[in-house]
């Protein structure tokens, strides 16, 4: 068994419009020392999928079922204080938003004592004294000082470092960072993911990192899962989704962003619509109302959700389009546009 | 630029420089200097795009062009006009001609208002009359962006972000601007909608013969939409030059080093790419580093560096570079030359 297994994950929470289906049946696994980067839009279910393996839906109206297994133990169905025993030491966050994500009344030290000492029965003195250490490896500058400062007076990089030090404090095994970057300029940001890369070296922990940035995905990940509607639609190691990806969501993304490192393209190839309702979740497949090529699947699109399939060596598709047809549209229609100049 | 011979929109020496004060008697202590000597010109139909990092006053300086924040310094040209002290009721009638798009479609809208209504206020508060009334016009303007003008008695929470965007653009355009400033326009949107905004804006300066001037911190859309790039650090222009120029030949260290944090997807070359780390973050305005303010991250600074500011020099045809030892530069050119310099 893998170090982290989810199995057909479903969290829906019941509103007075009706049900959202914010995650519908996610199933994937990730070991320790890998990286897995799940890339969506906003509303796919990025960020409540890493909330459900957290356990911090428990107690609230979400409506949680299907398996998440940890280290061999089932998270679903623990108590919520078991769970919390977890958190932090056997897994640990990183949030988007450090401002609001810390508490602004305590010292950034005082925060990551108290997560390290709930762990550890050691006495404040030593907590400390491990809180400045950590605060010196995710490159904070003059710890000793900086340790009893309030979350405002650091920058936003700073605090995002102190952070990553707090969820780093009790070496969990699963870290999951949700959107590490997005608050960050570009010349911090590289700073950031290149700590991020090293620390799990250092830690071989297993790292989920959820973005909407194709481009900070492919820096860190060694799997990619493109989420859509709630659903997994493309899965597989970050060379068969930048190489040769098989769904036309992914063709999409890749259309839609400009890059640096290619000749300018005339224009972009944006997907055309808007991103679902979780409400009314399109029929059949959920892309299909955004899809250029939904008139291809004989009628299936709109009728039939398509299955989540191996085309090959454990690279996921879950699209109607035979195999050989959607190899022959990446080849011939998305790729040399991508490249164009 | 040189061939052309009226520019749109001239900035000479913009500042903007707000006071820190302390005490019962408001004593000024300070001054943050959020725009400290911008220069530069955009002509008719060129996309002038703004670059930098969070707090080096790209926003402030698309809001001094617009009046809608004082200047403390420098002038701001409008068609040959000096529009830098224009009473409000002398600037209106300009407003026409200048309009701009904001980041957050959320905000930006008034949720108490239609569509219709946020749409038309343009031609309410300008008191243009048009042909077949204000309603045929919004809905004109709402079909040219890409919406439904059925939609024109909605309001704004039945909207997507995307299209609350396009909402936002269609007033800036309902009285046909000549310049148009977007500030962060697509930073708030998702990756697809991003590139159907993007495209949009493209089209309509096309179709109707717009000049931008595109603040953003997204360098891979600013070099997509722009036709010239000017990169800002701490309150100055660092650069500015051709997109062409600016993104394959950098000459200052700071736009080397920004362009090489993007991060590209590209794993094949994800191991092999060579990278330019900063150390630490931007300084705070408030205590600007001396001479060039870029020395305390830069990995070439020597000690004139510390002492005289390097000016703003045209080191090739159209490519402007402050900077003491910038990179590609032509051998003839004569980089800070310490007889311009200014002493700091």
């Amino acid at each position: 068994m893998s170090f982290l297994e989810l199995n057909d994950l479903r969290v829906h929470f019941p509103t007075d419009d009706g049900l959202v289906k914010s995650v519908d049946g996610l199933t994937f696994k990730l070991e320790r020392g890998k990286t897995l980067g799940i890339v969506g839009e906003s509303g796919s279910g990025k960020s409540v999928t890493s909330l459900a393996i957290l356990g911090l839906h428990k107690g609230g109206r979400a409506m949680i079922s299907g398996e998440i297994w940890l280290d061999g133990e089932e998270l679903v169905s623990a108590s919520a204080e078991h769970v919390r025993t977890l958190r932090g030491k056997k897994m640990a966050m990183i949030f988007q938003d450090p401002l609001s994500a810390m508490h602004p009344y305590y010292t950034v030290g005082a925060q990551i004592v108290e997560a390290y000492r709930i762990h550890h029965h050691v006495s404040k003195a030593v907590a400390r004294k491990h809180a400045i250490d950590m605060l010196g490896r995710v490159g904070i500058p003059q710890p000793e000082r900086r340790i009893d400062s309030y979350p405002h007076e650091f920058s936003g990089g700073m605090r995002q470092r102190a952070m990553i030090a707090m969820a780093l404090s009790c070496d969990p095994e699963l870290l999951i960072a949700d959107e590490p970057t997005t608050a960050l300029d570009v010349t911090v940001q590289a700073q950031i993911l290149d700590l991020m890369r090293d620390l799990q070296q250092e830690f071989n922990s297993a790292l989920i990192i959820i973005t909407h940035d194709l481009g900070v995905v492919a820096e860190l990940s060694d799997d990619i899962l493109v989420m859509y509607g709630g659903k997994c639609i493309e899965y597989g190691t970050a060379e068969d989704i930048f190489e040769r990806p098989e769904h036309p969501y992914t063709w999409g993304l890749l259309g839609s962003m400009p890059r640096l490192d290619r000749a300018r393209t005339e224009r972009l190839m944006p997907i055309k619509g808007t991103p679902p309702s979780l409400i009314n979740v399109p029929s059949g497949c959920a892309f299909h109302p955004r899809c250029a090529f939904e008139g291809r699947t004989g009628g299936k699109a709109n009728t039939q959700v398509p299955e989540l399939l191996e085309t090959e060596g454990g690279h996921l598709v879950r699209c109607h389009l035979p195999r050989e047809e959607r190899r022959a549209i990446w080849e011939n229609e998305i790729k040399p546009n991508l490249e164009s100049v | 630029m040189s061939e052309s011979p009226e520019p749109l929109l001239s900035v000479q020496g913009l500042e903007k420089h707000f006071p820190i004060t302390k005490g019962l008697i408001k004593r000024q202590v300070g001054a943050v200097k959020a725009v400290d000597g911008l220069s530069f010109d955009v002509v008719k139909g060129e996309t002038l795009g703004l670059v930098g990092e969070s707090g080096c006053g790209k926003t402030t300086t698309g809001r001094l062009i617009t009046r809608l924040l004082e200047p403390t310094g420098g002038k701001v040209v409008f068609e040959g006009r000096d529009i830098t002290h224009m009473s409000q009721g002398a600037l209106r009638p300009l407003r026409r001609d200048m309009q701009m798009i904001f980041q957050d479609p959320y905000s930006s809208l008034n949720p108490r208002h239609t569509v219709g209504a946020i749409v038309g206020a343009p031609f309410r508060i300008q008191g243009v009359k048009t042909e077949h009334g204000t309603k045929k016009a919004v809905q004109d303007i709402l079909e040219l962006v890409g919406l439904n003008p059925e939609h024109y008695n909605r309001y704004p929470h039945e909207f997507s972000g995307g299209q609350r965007q396009r909402i936002g653009i269609a007033r800036t355009l309902a009285l046909k601007p000549k310049l148009i400033i977007a500030d962060e326009p697509v930073s708030a949107l998702d990756v697809s909608i991003q590139a159907q905004v993007v495209n949009l804006l493209e089209d309509l300066q096309n179709e109707l013969d717009l000049t931008y001037v595109v603040i953003a911190h997204d360098l891979s859309v600013v070099r997509h939409i722009s036709d010239r790039v000017a990169v800002m650090y701490l309150g100055k222009i660092v650069e500015i030059a051709d997109r062409q120029a600016l993104y394959e030949a950098p000459m200052h260290p700071y736009t080397t080093a920004l362009l090489s944090a993007v991060p590209v997807p590209d794993v094949k070359r994800r191991t092999e790419r060579e990278r330019i780390r900063l150390q630490g973050d931007v300084p705070s305005p408030l205590n600007p580093p001396s001479a060039c303010r870029f020395h305390t991250r830069c990995w070439k600074a020597q000690e004139i560096c510390k002492t005289v500011e390097p000016p703003l020099a045209e080191l090739a045809t159209g490519h402007q570079v402050a900077c003491h030892f910038p990179e590609n530069a032509p051998k003839d050119a004569v980089p800070g030359d310490a007889g311009t310099a200014v002493p700091a």
